[in-house]
């Protein structure tokens, strides 16, 4: 044994100097074989791997990036004044760079309680858009003074930091629009003041972000539209998904064919709290003294349209209950939930669903809409229902669109565009399943190399994923939803995006991606769902006399 | 002193671990978009934020990319060939320790990327970290490998030290 070892372990004295070299350099490199194992092994395998995994003949995707209007360098200051600071109205100043003092404590907080909360250090980062709050305006006085609050934070501190110059907060909207030191105003009213606040402003000569839908009755879609044109005012409608990088890769997709014809989309919405069905909170220091109620029942003359068609077609029920004139806080807070002020379903959310489409497929104003629902969870007096189902018959396109709604559950169902040859699933990442009965792929899902029991193709914005097909990786994101915006280090939040670009079309003379076209559109598809439902008959589209027809009940 | 059978066993050890580094660090070196962010994005656990701070720089992510990569496949080739692989084994020990503690196999955690078997405490980089200390603690590279000859070359200080 001990010979045995001395041998292994040391080379024996005896030894000749030529034979104890050999050795020495034998025992040396005697492990040295397996890199060049190694080596072959790795040969084979990316062999392997790469060989008849050639997909490029039959799914093609570039590697562009989505694309936004970039900002110009020494664009001019851009004087904005603010309608309406609710909720939407707080979102929309704070992703202008304008945020309530108290909103930033609460970041501040969160960031101090929990390090990897870092969305005050990614909204500090965020551009500035070279715009100046000189206006505000709010019937309801405790919005109305946290909008000049708002207004002033040029640094965007919390409630210790040192501010700028306080915006002068207006009473009624006329007046704002009728001050000499703005240039552009956002919107963020109720949905029966969109368009009415929209045409006075572009008369005005002041440029408009709206919020969606563009409209509330159906003969003021067609004024605003004709208003909009005429004083040639720059146009965004606030439909932020415009900005979602998926969206671009989504067009370019179907663009190339590579889902075969799609004849079904199916989009929804899932919601499943008292916020996301409209129960919003009822803020204190609301009462009529502090709320100028006048001014919220709305414009006499939309109202009036409103009416007309109510009354015309036997829809009452749908009317009030209470009445307009009677200051109810309710009604003031939550006021989604009635058609005297909102547009349901259809307008609120419909239309997000609606315009992605649009923006990825271009199929314009659907050419029929039915509508079933009914509120059947929130029965706390509203009159919109939260659960809608719509659809939309786009025949030019050989193509359905299937709305489906509900506000008592929030089962995911995403976005998807089936094909005949694979479906896409589209919302922050961008999945493509391909079918097991596609005949653009039949030959190569026979060889197996391309498999249809999971995603195919994944785009997750920001990744350079466009050449090849999903990693394990990239799928268990996608499973769990994770975002992937922190690669670039940078986190866009996309209405910023959307009121970025909408300041840098004011400063180019360019047209914004959702103008006053698109939300002619998307205005009237969701006028057409919406009285789909509230007459209980489908609704049809006269392309050439751009109206909606009533279908007949047989 | 070893036996035939333990300096075998103690020399197939070391390939086989340096096998595994060097494949793992050679394979995301052929994949150029490999990156270890989403691993350390899923990070848990008490270092977690350590972790996911360095996703948050892409100066930083490159280094880190680029130094786990390469170190992967050094410590792997020198573990097979026996070149300075006490330090090699010590660097192995260090990586894996990272990785453990950015995903620790602590009671409830739940990854991303499942790893096969279950594990309570211990898991594979474990037992690899234990058995890259038993070659630090019994080292063959002086008998079968490189360092045959690199410890005849090397300065002193180096020997001293027990570097090699």
């Amino acid at each position: 044994m001990a010979t045995e070892e001395k041998d292994i372990n040391q080379t024996p004295s005896s030894e000749q100097p030529e034979s104890k070299g050999r050795r020495e350099a034998l025992k040396a490199l005697a492990t040295v074989p397996v890199l060049g194992a190694l080596a072959y092994g790795v040969y084979k395998k990316q062999k392997a791997v790469t060989s008849g995994r050639d997909i490029s003949d039959v799914f093609k995707v570039s590697k562009d990036e989505a694309k936004y209007l970039e900002p110009k360098p020494d664009g001019e200051l851009i004087r904005v004044g603010i309608i309406g600071f609710g909720i939407r109205g707080k979102q929309l100043l704070r992703a202008a760079g304008f945020a309530e003092p108290s909103w930033i404590d609460t970041m501040i907080e969160a960031s101090k309680k929990n390090k990897n909360d870092t969305r005050y250090q990614q909204y500090k980062e965020q551009d500035n858009l070279n715009i100046e709050i000189t206006a505000v305006c709010d019937i309801f006085d405790v919005y109305g003074n946290d909008a000049i609050l708002a207004g002033s934070n040029i640094n965007r501190e919390g409630s210790n930091g040192t501010f700028g110059k306080a915006p002068k907060r207006y009473r009624h909207y006329k007046e704002l629009l009728a001050a000499k030191d703005v240039d552009a105003v956002i919107i963020a009213a109720p949905d029966h003041w969109h368009s009415t606040m929209a045409m006075d402003a572009a008369k005005a000569g002041k440029h408009v972000y709206v919020e969606k839908p563009l409209s509330w009755t159906v003969p003021e879609t067609y004024m605003v539209r004709q208003v909009i044109k005429e004083t040639g005012v720059v146009f965004q409608l606030g439909h932020q998904g415009r900005q979602t990088d998926c969206y671009q890769k989504a067009e370019e997709i179907i663009g190339n064919g590579l889902l075969g014809p799609i004849n079904l989309i199916e989009v929804c919405t899932n919601r499943n709290s008292p916020n996301g069905a409209w129960v919003y909170d009822i803020i204190e220091g609301s009462n009529p003294n502090s709320i100028d109620w006048k001014q919220f029942e709305g414009d006499p003359e939309r109202v009036k349209e409103y009416m007309d068609y109510m009354t015309k077609y036997g829809l009452e029920r749908y009317v009030g209950p209470e009445e307009r004139s009677k200051f109810s806080l309710e009604r003031f807070f939550r006021w989604r939930c009635w058609w005297d002020y909102s547009t349901g379903l259809s307008g609120d959310l419909l239309t997000h669903e609606y315009d992605a489409v649009n923006q990825i497929m271009h199929v314009g104003i659907p050419h029929s809409a039915t509508s079933s629902g009914g509120v059947y969870f929130f029965k706390d007096g509203r009159t919109v229902p939260d659960v809608l189902q719509t659809t939309f018959e786009f025949p030019e396109n050989d193509m359905t669109m299937l709305y489906s709604a509900t506000l008592a559950s929030s089962r995911n169902r995403g976005k998807v565009f089936m094909g005949h040859d694979a479906s896409m699933e589209v919302s922050n990442i961008l999945q493509v399943t391909v079918d097991k009965n596609s005949t653009r792929y039949a030959e190569k899902i026979d060889k197996g190399v391309i498999h249809t029991d999971a995603p195919f193709y994944t785009y997750v914005p920001g990744q350079d994923s466009s050449d090849s097909v999903t990693s394990p990786t990239e799928l268990y994101f996608a499973q769990r939803g994770l975002l992937y915006t922190y690669v670039n280090g940078k986190r866009y939040d996309t209405t910023h995006l959307h009121i970025r670009e909408w300041l840098e079309c004011i400063r180019q003379k360019k047209t914004p991606s959702c103008d006053i076209d698109q939300a002619f559109e998307e205005a009237m598809t969701a006028h057409m769902g919406t009285r789909a439902f509230l007459e209980g008959r489908t609704m049809y589209w006269d392309k050439d006399k751009e109206e909606i027809v009533r279908g007949e009940i047989v | 002193m070893y036996t035939k059978a333990q300096l075998t066993w103690l020399v197939v050890l070391r390939v086989f671990i340096g096998w595994h580094f060097a494949y793992e660090g050679w394979v995301k070196l052929l994949n150029p978009r490999w990156t270890s962010l989403p691993y350390l994005l899923d990070s848990q656990g008490a270092a977690s934020s350590f972790f996911i701070k360095l996703t948050q720089n892409p100066a930083l992510m490159d280094t880190v990319n680029f130094l786990n990569q390469w170190s992967l496949l050094l410590i792997g080739f020198a573990l097979i060939i026996g070149c300075f692989s006490r330090i090699a084994s010590i660097g192995g020990i260090l990586l894996l320790l990272l990785y453990t503690l950015s995903h620790p196999s602590f009671i409830g955690a739940s990854y991303l990327m499942p790893f096969e078997g279950s594990y309570l405490w211990i898991d594979k980089n474990l037992v690899e970290c234990a058995a890259l200390a038993v070659l630090c603690t019994f080292p063959t590279s002086h008998v079968i490998g490189l360092d045959r000859y690199m410890k005849k070359i090397m300065p002193a200080w180096v020997r001293k030290y027990k570097l090699i």
